[in-house]
């Protein structure tokens, strides 16, 4: 987030934070794609938080299901998601929580945590295999 | 729609009544309330309001008065003319709302009926509450008996809200000796109270969601500087605002409002600055005083805060002598009052001898007695053109005399 350090006359009154820019109207947030709304640069979608992260989930594309269970848990929305069809985690956003694999339902699991330093292509690489029922 | 009151020209109202009739005839939306002696009247005859179908707007009923403030912000925020009362303890509990309030320019309006602090406990009326507060970054507006109650109450929403203040103001009145003591009151009639502080007009609301937005920031070290002194400056600012007001108010009423009032201050050589119900006693006393050539005056700031840096320079500029009554324990320094006006005087050519009197905690009288031993003690000064005692003295104090620094 590109940061303009302004002086006390142009702060805003009362610290408000507008979530858009002026000419976006509120309203058609919820018909617009994340990528097509006008966020202000005041609003958090802007602020990159990836390096609170120690741990990240990585995603396997061939496994997953688009069951939308990873995105419905997510507690700060960053699991990316269009038309239904899950397409990867938002890695500026994602504080590694891990819920996502918590909740995914697949055998092995469509996402995965990783260090937060391991190349992704490495870890698609390593993914386990499917885990036979136990008949005990 | 809510029935109207016809109201008589004068009616007989304590302090508590005076604050809920003006905050009937704000129609206010929200008022969120938890009770405390002294000022459970205050919103509970508004709450009997309600209930008779007086008024229109929402009285929600909280778990404490943190929340009764928590609950005023959301209300604001949200874009409605909100509206509490408290005192002492609840104030305290209060305090961290507060902050809160002012730092997010939220017009509430709070009734502050004075009460002193535990320990030990007391419901009776001090300072302390007022002045537990008096840093919170609120217009401080101080009224010494119902009828000031009642008029600032009404004017408090006129400043509080508008564009260029936008800060939320306090009303104090003094626990019982105002606020138990009926007093005849002048009313304006619902309409005209009405039209007077006018229609709420709602800025950066939260329920307008074709703009979305966020209260409640975080800043840190690159930030909260900025945002903490445009709030400040609009404090400062909101002394223009309170004028038009008071003028406005004068207007339409003939009573006369300054951020400081002074009586018998022409021609005074010795003047007691005092708050509250204290303001009228010290009247009295100063016209004893002058039959016995003594000339007294007094003089009471009536706003506060913003505090009238200016206006008490301008009053006490050809005094000899100052008694600055503060009416809450000290903690430990001067009063507030003898600090604040000590700084203005300094800021001055005068140089008149300025002494702190600390009185009247818990509810303890101050009487014509104590009053003409102050004014008899600051002729002395004022002769001796110098101390004759401690600058920081107590009255009506039982045991050894008490004082501070020579």
């Amino acid at each position: 987030m590109s940061k303009k350090y302004v002086g006390w006359d142009e702060v805003s009154q009362g610290s408000v934070l507008f979530s858009f820019e002026e000419e976006f109207n509120a309203l058609e947030a919820v018909h617009t794609k994340q990528e097509d709304r006008l966020y202000a640069d005041t609003n958090s979608f802007k602020a990159y938080v990836g390096d609170w992260r120690v741990v990240k989930p990585v995603y396997n594309r061939d496994i997953c299901i688009d069951c939308q269970n990873c995105w419905v848990f997510c507690p700060d929305t960053s699991i990316v998601s269009r038309d239904k069809k899950m397409i990867g985690v938002d890695y500026d956003h994602c504080k590694g929580c891990g819920v996502c694999v918590e909740v995914c339902p697949t055998n092995p699991k469509s996402l995965l945590m990783f260090g937060e330093n391991e190349d992704s292509d490495e870890a698609l690489a390593k993914w386990p295999e499917k885990k036979k029922k136990s008949k005990e | 729609m809510a029935e109207k009151i016809d109201l008589q020209e004068v009616e007989v109202w304590d302090g508590n009544m005076a604050f809920s009739h003006a905050m009937r005839q704000a129609q206010i939306d929200v008022v969120a309330a938890y009770p405390i002696t002294p000022s459970t009247p205050t919103v509970q005859n508004y709450a009997k309001f309600l209930a008779d179908g007086y008024i229109d707007g929402e009285f929600v009923m909280v778990e404490s008065e943190h929340a009764a403030m928590s609950g005023c912000v959301g209300a604001a925020a949200a874009g409605g003319r909100v509206a509490t009362a408290t005192s002492s303890q609840g104030f305290a509990l209060m305090v961290e709302v507060l902050y809160q309030a002012s730092g997010m320019r939220l017009p509430i309006v709070l009734g502050v009926v004075n009460r002193a602090l535990a320990a030990p406990l007391n419901v009776n009326g001090d300072h302390s509450d007022m002045y537990l507060g008096r840093d919170a970054g609120w217009i401080n507006l101080c009224a010494f008996n119902p009828q000031e109650a009642y008029d600032l109450m009404l004017m408090a929403f006129k400043i509080g809200e508008n564009k260029s203040v936008r800060l939320p103001v306090m009303v104090h009145q003094d626990g019982f000796i105002c606020s138990h003591t009926a007093q005849n009151v002048k009313p304006l009639s619902d309409d005209d109270a009405y039209a007077f502080i006018g229609k709420f007009e709602p800025v950066d609301e939260m329920l307008d969601f074709s703009k979305a937005i966020t209260y409640g920031a975080q800043t840190e070290e690159d930030w909260h500087f900025e945002h903490k002194a445009k709030q400040h400056k609009a404090l400062m600012d909101s002394r223009a605002v309170i004028e038009e007001v008071f003028a406005e108010f004068e207007k339409k009423t003939g009573r006369k409002y300054k951020r400081v009032e002074s009586h018998l201050m022409d021609d005074a050589e010795v003047a007691i600055v005092a708050l509250g119900t204290t303001v009228d006693s010290a009247i009295l006393s100063a016209e004893k005083m002058r039959e016995k050539g003594i000339k007294a005056g007094v003089v009471a700031p009536r706003v506060l805060r913003p505090f009238p840096f200016d206006e008490i320079r301008e009053a006490l500029k050809n005094v000899k002598a100052i008694a600055c009554m503060d009416r809450s324990a000290p903690g430990g320094a001067m009063g507030a009052l003898y600090n604040e006006v000590s700084a203005a005087m300094y800021a001055s050519d005068a140089r008149p001898v300025i002494v702190n009197y600390i009185y009247g905690l818990g509810g303890r009288d101050l009487t014509q007695d104590h009053l003409e031993g102050i004014y008899t003690e600051l002729k002395a000064d004022a002769d001796a053109g110098k101390l004759t005692g401690n600058i920081q003295r107590f009255s009506g104090l039982r045991g050894p005399k008490l004082e501070f620094f020579k």
